[in-house]
């Protein structure tokens, strides 16, 4: 019995001592459990809230841009696209697998998406693919339970109805770069599939057409598919944007220069400044720029001589060659050195010291006045007046006329041609000015640069009365007040008059380009740039005329006129690179644009009363 | 007390029995059934599909075992205590050897209403045996070893077959109610210490003898950060789960991580989480005081056995129950790497809620039976 008691006094002892033991093992967890619930509750909030909630910016549906009578020039249209989250899947290559039953996957596709999926965080989306069809979709979304971590979304892609024949207008849109990431500190640009204005009208109106990120806080589950949204902002879409282009005139203008290997033509409204049309050939398509260019089409549209990339309207400086001799007669009308009836004798050649500067008419014009110099574009007649007035006269006459410096247009990447003066000279050549330069600047050839844009520019300013409208696409503000080129009428009238000769006169050089609607006139002025100097030894053997120089060599035709003469509305300016002759290649050209673009006027087809 | 004992008849009717049972103990274990029903119907989105209805049937039909048990005569358990360890034995042999042909780990035999795991079985077994072999040991005999290594073997090559199939959660368990009830017989503190130290000796050898999934299990838990995705990914979403609840809890079907499958195995290994998520720290507390109580209740029939056999295998119930809830508990707070061990009568799964009401059976039987006496060395079948 001893033997019991003592071994149920040990018994009792331990049992006491383990429900003691366990009581306080339990008061542990429940001290645990405070530290868990209470005092880390917080952040254990917090860690929860993000497991549970997606927030995902939404991307304002973008601006769209249309023509002066609404027609659109850039819209956006719905296109799907597959990603895959590779957190989200149990297991990447099964779902790809998969998924690869229902929508057409290729083996090595699919390689890559694992590759690019590994490379990258796994909670990154990776796009699989894009451009779905609707079906594809609707496949997709039925079998979406057993394809974990694949999601469909949709996306709007900027679509250009007019891709090429404005891509040089609406520039296009693209990846955002590294740069316009630190510029910009709007959210949207750190979403993958925004797309950022690159350049043209699409980059100078980024701000307007982007409008506001949107914001959507959805519940997901753990495999990521979402439960409800809880919240969302949609933002503000884009504003819409209407330009002064007539897209039917822009067609046109493409349509009509495309038979040529490179050149621009612009159109412009000369009471406004408003452009309607503004080509370049050759052209590009802006859409492969959506997803970022290929390295092989980059390289291809750089590399090309005839320059697709650029914008030769506004990025492209030419010598004016003959089209600059108003700006001449001007300069010397208004400094005084000579008048209206101012007569000078063209042998075919000046001479000046020992050098000669030749007419192109071989033997000369004769006694010639100002209105048959302009009329037949003699080079003596200006080479002659040039020298009386100085080169700075000119530099300060050419400036007035919109020509030397950025005519600030709404589209990035304009250039400033040139306008040379002798201060200018000293500074960028580091040599004095010479006395001949004056003469080839008189003519527009040598040192003188300018874009098409300019040229269009300076006949509107010639043609308008006097006011110094600027080009623009989206209607300034102040339009209204544009300020005075400060020109005389007089002189004006007597330059315009020669312009008038030049296609309606006996002996002008452009008699072809005479429209074909009754009653109504145009004046323009020919322009045959030299790209090369003629050296003497050429002159001598007849070469420079030769037709088998090699296209690069060749001369650059230009024209620019206005039209009705009696009450201008428009003015146009054409370049053929290397067209050779400005008459020939550039006239006719731009006698069929203002033809339709009289006929596209509503308000001034034909008659003389109608105002602007 | 010995008075009472000597005048209480040796046999009870079945109203003796019913009006001796220990209703208050039945009554807390149902309420802590009916708290699973509760977080079953939760992790099911509301519904009583497909978790809750099947808990609700087998705590009713465990409950009617638990009572069933309670009412068998305590000496019939004593004599056939072998006989079934002998059996869960055998049983534990067959799922090994089946296991090794079908190359997986398979723990259990497909009985159709239910899957039967021996080695949960072997739990109640061990008990039962060991209740059995120390029921006549005095201390004197206790202190010898000799007298001791058919005990160590008794719990060592069921713990041996369990650790091999593989499953580290309840080899350990086995291995506790073993040492709790050499504790308890009244084996010296002197030799617990050696064993540790041997133990801790062994470490190394153990170690080397784990598989991938068990060693990058304790890895995981020494830094849950190593593979937030992989192993580590169901303690952090747990611990998520746990603190967000704060102090009164998201609310019944509302807790964000459990409804939306953050936290995984809600159903069954990790249903403490779910109902802390969504009762807050005030509903695990109340949970764990349930189960507190019923543990205490235990060990107070345990001590107020007049036979040792009882004593012992009541201690080694609330040990087992106590086990189970302190290793899930600790498991799903991050506490202790994460084994694979249920809540019971709250995780869904049949073998563990069976195997706890019929444990709680036994402690019934033992209270019903508790003046019963148990010869040292019955005589006869």
């Amino acid at each position: 019995m001893y033997q019991e008691a003592e071994r149920l006094r040990s018994f009792t002892r331990r049992a006491i001592f383990a429900g003691a033991a366990q009581s306080v093992l339990f008061a542990g967890l429940g001290a645990r459990l405070y530290h868990l619930q209470i005092q880390k509750s917080e952040d254990y909030a917090l860690l929860a809230e993000d497991n549970r909630v997606n927030q995902r910016l939404l991307i304002p549906p973008r601006g769209r841009i249309y023509d002066i009578a609404g027609r659109p020039l850039a819209r956006n249209v719905p296109t799907y696209r597959i990603r895959v989250i590779r957190e989200r899947t149990l297991d990447l290559r099964k779902t790809l697998e998969r998924l690869s039953t229902l929508v057409e996957l290729r083996p090595e596709e699919l390689e890559d998406v694992i590759i690019r999926a590994e490379a990258r965080r796994a909670f990154v989306p990776i796009d699989v693919r894009e451009g779905l069809t609707w079906e594809e979709v609707s496949r997709i979304a039925i079998r979406a339970p057993e394809l974990p971590g694949i999601v469909v979304d949709s996306s709007l892609l900027r679509d250009y109805p007019h891709a090429e024949i404005l891509a040089h207008v609406l520039g296009y849109v693209g990846p955002v770069n590294e740069r316009e990431l630190e510029e910009d500190n709007d959210p949207l640009l750190k979403i993958p599939e925004f797309r950022i204005g690159k350049n043209g009208i699409e980059k100078t109106y980024e701000k307007q057409l982007r409008g506001r990120a949107g914001l959507s806080r959805v519940e997901v589950n753990a495999v990521g598919r979402a439960i409800r949204e809880l919240d969302r902002d949609d933002g503000d879409p884009g504003k819409d944007l209407n330009l002064s282009i007539d897209i039917n005139l822009q067609q046109y203008c493409f349509n009509r220069l495309s038979g040529e290997l490179a050149a621009g033509a612009v159109v412009v409204d000369v009471q406004t400044g408003a452009v309607l049309a503004l080509a370049s050939v050759p052209t590009f398509d802006p859409r492969a720029f959506n997803n970022g260019l290929s390295h092989a089409l980059w390289n291809e549209w750089r590399d090309n001589p005839r320059h697709p990339l650029v914008n030769k309207c506004i990025r492209g400086q030419y010598p004016p060659g003959s089209t600059f001799k108003m700006v001449t007669a001007l300069a010397a009308l208004e400094a005084g050195v000579i008048t209206h009836t101012y007569e000078a004798y063209c042998p075919g050649f000046m001479r000046l010291g020992r050098s000669r500067f030749h007419c192109w008419k071989q033997w000369g014009h004769g006694r010639i006045s100002l209105n048959q110099a302009l009329a037949q574009s003699c080079d003596v007649y200006f080479y002659d007046i040039a020298r009386r007035v100085g080169v700075d006269a000119i530099a300060e006459m050419a400036n007035r006329l919109g020509l030397g410096h950025s005519l600030d247009i709404d589209v990035p990447g304009e250039r400033p041609g040139l306008i040379p003066t002798r201060e200018w000279k000293l500074e960028a050549v580091g040599e004095p000015w010479q006395k001949g330069e004056t003469l080839v600047a008189g003519i527009g050839q040598g040192f003188v640069l300018a874009t098409p844009l300019q040229l269009a520019i300076m006949t509107a300013r010639l043609c308008n009365g006097g006011k110094a409208v600027k080009p623009w696409f989206v209607r300034p503000t102040d339009i209204e007040n544009v300020g005075s080129v400060n020109i005389s009428q007089s002189s004006l009238r007597h330059v315009l008059d020669g312009m008038h000769e030049v296609i309606n006169g006996r002996r002008g050089t452009a008699r072809g380009a005479r429209l074909d609607i009754e009653n109504v006139e145009m004046a323009g002025k020919t322009g045959t740039s030299q790209v090369r100097r003629i050296t003497r030894s050429e002159r001598a053997q007849g070469l420079h005329k030769r037709k088998d120089r090699p296209w690069e060599e060749r001369d650059h035709a230009l024209f620019v006129c206005f039209a009705p003469y009696e009450n201008p509305r428009y003015a146009v300016s054409v370049i053929v690179e290397h067209g050779e002759s400005g008459s020939k290649a550039a006239a006719p050209i731009a006698k069929d644009i203002m033809t339709r673009a009289l006929e596209l006027d509503p308000a001034g087809r034909g008659s003389k009363s109608a105002g602007a | 007390m010995s008075i009472a004992t000597r005048i209480k008849p040796m046999e009870l009717r079945l109203s003796e029995k019913l009006l001796g049972m220990h209703w208050p103990l039945v009554a807390l274990i149902v309420v802590i059934g009916l708290v699973g029903y509760i977080v079953l119907y939760s992790a099911g989105g509301g519904s009583h599909e497909p978790w809750a209805a099947r808990h609700g049937l087998r705590l009713a039909f465990g409950t009617l075992l638990m009572l069933g048990i309670a009412l068998i005569d305590v000496r019939l358990l004593f004599r056939h205590a072998y006989t079934i360890y002998g059996i869960c034995l055998s049983l534990l042999i067959a799922v090994e050897i089946m296991g090794s042909l079908s190359k997986g780990a398979q723990r259990w035999i497909d009985l159709g209403f239910f899957q039967l795991q021996p080695s949960e079985l072997m739990k109640i077994a061990l008990a039962l045996a060991l209740a059995r072999y120390f029921h006549p040991s005095y201390l004197d005999e206790v202190k010898s070893p000799s007298h001791l290594l058919p005990a160590i073997l008794l719990a060592a090559v069921p713990a041996a077959l369990v650790l091999k199939q593989p499953d580290l959660g309840t080899a350990v368990m086995l291995l506790a109610v073993a040492v709790a009830m050499l504790f308890l017989a009244g084996v010296r503190l002197w030799k617990f210490a050696l064993a540790i130290a041997a133990v801790g000796g062994a470490l190394p050898i153990i170690w080397s003898q784990l598989h991938d999934y068990q060693r990058e299990r304790v890895l995981t838990f020494m830094e849950p950060e190593r593979d937030p995705l992989g192993a580590g990914y169901h303690i952090i979403q747990s611990k998520i789960a746990l603190g967000s609840g704060g102090l009164w809890g998201k609310g019944l079907l509302n807790g964000t991580q459990a409804q939306l499958s953050f936290l995984p195995e809600k159903q069954t290994d990790f249903a403490f989480t779910m109902l802390a998520e969504e009762t807050g720290l005030v509903g695990a507390l109340v949970v764990l005081g349930l189960c507190l109580s019923v543990i205490l209740l235990v060990i107070s029939v345990a001590l107020r056995s007049v036979h040792q056999f009882g004593r012992l295998l009541a201690m080694a119930i609330a040990i087992n129950f106590f086990l189970y809830v302190i290793i899930n508990v600790a498991m799903v707070t991050g506490l202790i790497p994460v084994v694979g061990v249920p809540l019971p009568l709250i995780s869904y799964g049949g073998t563990a809620m069976l195997t706890t009401l019929m444990g709680f059976g036994l402690v019934l039987c033992i209270d019903v039976h508790r003046y019963t006496q148990i010869p040292r060395f019955p005589t006869g079948g």
